[in-house]
């Protein structure tokens, strides 16, 4: 195996423990408002991300760092591409971000209604706009010779990766509402999650479908058998964490949720292998592995780094949900003190 | 206006937004770690009762910053992308790398602990909480240290070959080993450990004055706050005496434009003050000492400093015709801002720290009135000194490699990058003017009690 196919694996990972992980952090801020409207149940709802959400994010930062590292040409042409639709994204992380820390600073119920809000929004924004930009990569970008693109903000926006964003987003909440079948103690609040993953469940069931159908016929994804293979075992993991969590058997359907993430992104990167980003005026003009990569040199030294250092990354992060493996409950909220 | 100007601002004004908050987190969770461990080892009940309020109480300012640092930060990695494609593509080989080890050794470090940390002390033992907050410490220095490395490759390049119109590695340790970045990080653990200290003498002042029941607990604050300033205001005076020699090698444009020194000179002159004249490339007025420059240069009163008019045509006949200078004015006056800023954090700190060891902090009240409204010096310090740093390497945004002009996003329009311009600085603005607020709320509000007294 060569360095380039290595790192291309490397970022797969990456992405997929981004979107495993940030999945459910979104989701949870999505829900957060809809579950309740007490602002103790809310507090609780939140604290169960709360020790980790910032190290889920540093796997995004880290597949752009390791994009930029490892296939350079793709960060520059997938980042100017995106222009639009990553400011709208950094402005939802950066509210989001901002609410986490500032919400619980003062007791008054306005200013924490405010940030709830910019949580959800924050939450929302990216797990639309990451579905629009992946299924925005299936279909093709018009990349010129030099890599340059050369379409607007709108080029982005088509049906097929508006339903992508919508997938996305749905399936997020699930997967956040599974998360949190994991985690709070009150039995009153898990019956209300139950609830709101039922309903984006079977609301994701057939925007799932409808996706597959559509990456099936407007993108040549689907012609790797891999692909397929993989993509239908997400779709059916998918449902059968809709069916267990339906009959509440909570702690399998997260992992069917989990699986199916995961499955979905390792559907993304066979399809796509060895290109990254797909030239719609040109097939030559595609970027792959292999003509946007970085140096054999500078992928060892970071082929060093990434192996040492990304056990070590997923036994202390594993470590911190050990920690905080107890559900949490009223107590926990309550106990501002700790800090 | 065009979108590299626009891109050039919008850069500009993120990352100056970005440190305001970034030599906080630097300086103060050094402060925070080494405030845990004297809560640890302590044997006294009374300082372990306040210690760790005063813990709750800086740690909780710690974190409204690192919020704020972190957010920006995101924004800081997407920008080479989104703004500037041609420099990513021309640099990544070499540039990515580091942001890349930036990531895995010391964000997913600081950004984790500091999750365990805030929500851990009753989940760990007392000395396993504390070997957390030194991970953060550790984290957040450390990734101040690669993207250094990435930004002195910029100014100095090193361990590079250039094939097929890019920059490639070729040399992985000497570009972490760049002499400019021993320069570089020095001076910026320094200025974040000043910056640190400074808002900690600020806040202590404010509660000694205002706050009678937390009048122990911060005068303990002042006495470590303005030890911490002066440490740190020591360091920033050292590394950048000894970068600015460095520079006088390594980058001799940038140094002669921070003196305004037009013209070749043995020895050269140090001008306090000059009335610069850009057009004609002269200083039309200027208040000199004879000498002083070279003195700091060489520490001897004679050795040549290169003016800008020689360097310039130095650099025509290696780079081809155009203007290799930078903003001759913005650099001169920058540096004597940042110099009369530190100065005068020094002597504020002398006077507090003094007062503070002398077991009288009220002694002389109108200090510690003044503090606070001083703090701002170590955030102008720290932002006209990297106005010296970037612009000082114009026109080049990797310098004798790459001009910022080629760097910019082919494919952006300029009503493009006005809307997110616009966009982040509205953002920006409304975020630090509310975290602000909080802060200061929380200072007001909060009362590190000292029971121990009536023990």
């Amino acid at each position: 195996m060569d360095l380039n196919i290595l790192w291309f694996v490397l970022i797969a990972v990456l992405f997929t423990g981004f979107f495993f992980l940030e999945g459910f952090d979104y989701g949870v801020g999505m829900l957060m408002p809809f579950l309740s409207e007490q602002d103790r149940e809310r507090s609780q709802i939140l604290r169960t991300i709360a020790p980790v959400w910032d190290g889920n994010e540093v796997w995004m930062i880290t597949a752009g760092g390791a994009l930029f590292a490892a296939f350079p040409h793709v960060y520059a042409t997938m980042f100017s591409a995106f222009y639009l639709a990553l400011f709208l994204m950094l402005t939802a992380l950066i509210l989001r971000g901002a609410a986490f820390e500032l919400r619980g600073r003062t007791e008054n119920p306005r200013w924490r209604r405010v940030w709830d809000g910019a949580i959800c929004f924050g939450s929302a924004v990216p797990a639309f706009l990451w579905g629009v930009a992946v299924t925005g990569l299936f279909s093709g970008l018009p990349i010129d010779g030099q890599m340059i693109f050369r379409g607007t903000f709108f080029t982005l926006l088509t049906p097929y990766t508006v339903i992508g964003g919508l997938t996305f987003l749905l399936i997020f909440l699930f997967h956040g509402a599974a998360f949190l079948t994991q985690r709070l103690a009150g039995q009153g609040l898990i019956l209300k999650v139950r609830q709101a993953a039922i309903r984006a469940g079977s609301w994701a069931v057939p925007a799932f479908i409808f996706c597959f159908l559509l990456t099936l016929t407007d993108t040549d994804l689907l012609q790797k058998p891999a692909a397929i293979v993989l993509l239908s075992a997400a779709g059916l993991f998918f449902a059968a964490g809709l069916l267990l969590l339906y009959r509440s058997v909570f702690r399998t359907a997260f992992i069917c949720s989990s699986l199916s993430i995961v499955c979905t992104t390792a559907a993304f990167f066979a399809g796509l292998f060895p290109r990254l980003m797909i030239s719609t005026l040109n097939p030559d003009w595609s970027l792959t592995i292999y003509n946007a990569a970085s140096t054999p040199y500078t992928l060892s030294i970071m082929t060093i780094a990434a192996l040492c250092l990304v056990p070590c990354i997923l036994l202390y992060q594993g470590w911190t949900y050990w920690i905080f493996r107890q559900r949490v409950s009223a107590r926990d909220t309550e106990a501002q003190e700790d800090y | 206006m065009e979108p590299l100007l626009l891109s050039r601002w919008q850069f500009a004004i993120t990352t100056t937004y970005h440190f305001l908050f970034v030599p906080i987190t630097l300086g103060l969770s050094i402060f925070l770690a080494l405030l845990e461990t004297c809560y640890v080892r302590t044997c006294k009940p009374r300082w372990k009762a306040v210690s760790r309020r005063l813990i709750r109480f800086f740690g909780t300012l710690f974190l409204i910053n690192f919020a704020m640092g972190v957010v920006t930060g995101i924004v800081q990695e997407f920008h080479f992308g989104m703004n500037w494609s041609e420099y990513s593509r021309f640099m990544g080989d070499i540039f990515g790398a580091p942001l890349a080890m930036e990531a895995l050794t010391a964000f997913f470090l600081e950004s984790t602990f500091l999750g365990i940390w805030v929500f851990g002390w009753d989940r760990l033992s007392e000395k396993l909480h504390c070997a957390c907050i030194w991970i953060v410490a550790i984290g957040s220095n450390l990734s101040a240290f690669w993207i250094l490395v990435a930004n002195s490759f910029m100014q100095h390049p090193v361990g590079f070959a250039v094939q097929d119109g890019r920059a490639v590695m070729t040399d992985f340790l000497a570009l972490i080993t760049n002499h400019y970045v021993v320069g570089e990080y020095s001076h910026t653990l320094f200025s974040g450990i000043a910056t640190a200290g400074f808002v900690i003498l600020a806040a202590s002042a404010w509660k000694i004055l205002h706050d009678e029941a937390s009048r122990y607990a911060f005068t303990q604050t002042l006495k470590a706050g303005a030890l911490f300033t002066m440490i740190g205001l020591a360091g920033v005076m050292g590394s950048g005496h000894l970068h600015a020699q460095y520079l006088a090698e390594a980058n001799p444009m940038k140094l002669s434009s921070m003196e305004a020194l037009w013209e070749t000179a043995d020895p050269a002159p140090f001008a306090i003050v000059a009335d610069i004249n850009e057009e004609k490339s002269r200083n039309d007025a200027e208040l000199a000492v004879p000498g002083v420059f070279s003195f700091m240069l060489y520490n001897k009163p004679s050795g040549e400093v290169k003016g800008i008019n020689q360097l310039q045509q130095e650099y025509q006949k290696i780079y081809g015709p155009g203007d290799y200078r930078p903003d001759v004015r913005g650099l001169f006056w920058s540096f004597r801002i940042m110099i009369a800023a530190g100065a005068l954090m020094m002597l504020i700190t002398i006077a507090a720290g003094a007062l503070a060891f002398l077991g009288r902090p009220l002694a002389c009240p109108w200090l510690l009135r003044i503090l606070p409204f001083l703090l701002p010096l170590p955030f102008i310090a720290n932002s006209v000194g990297w106005y010296i740093a970037e612009a000082g390497r114009q026109p080049w945004i990797v310098v004798g490699l790459q001009r910022t002009a080629e760097a910019v996003s082919p494919n952006l329009t300029a009503g493009e990058v006005w809307l997110t311009m616009i966009g982040f600085t509205v953002l920006y603005l409304v975020l630090a003017a509310i975290a602000l607020y909080i802060a200061l709320r929380y200072i007001r509000q909060t009362t590190v009690a000292d029971e121990g007294r009536n023990v």
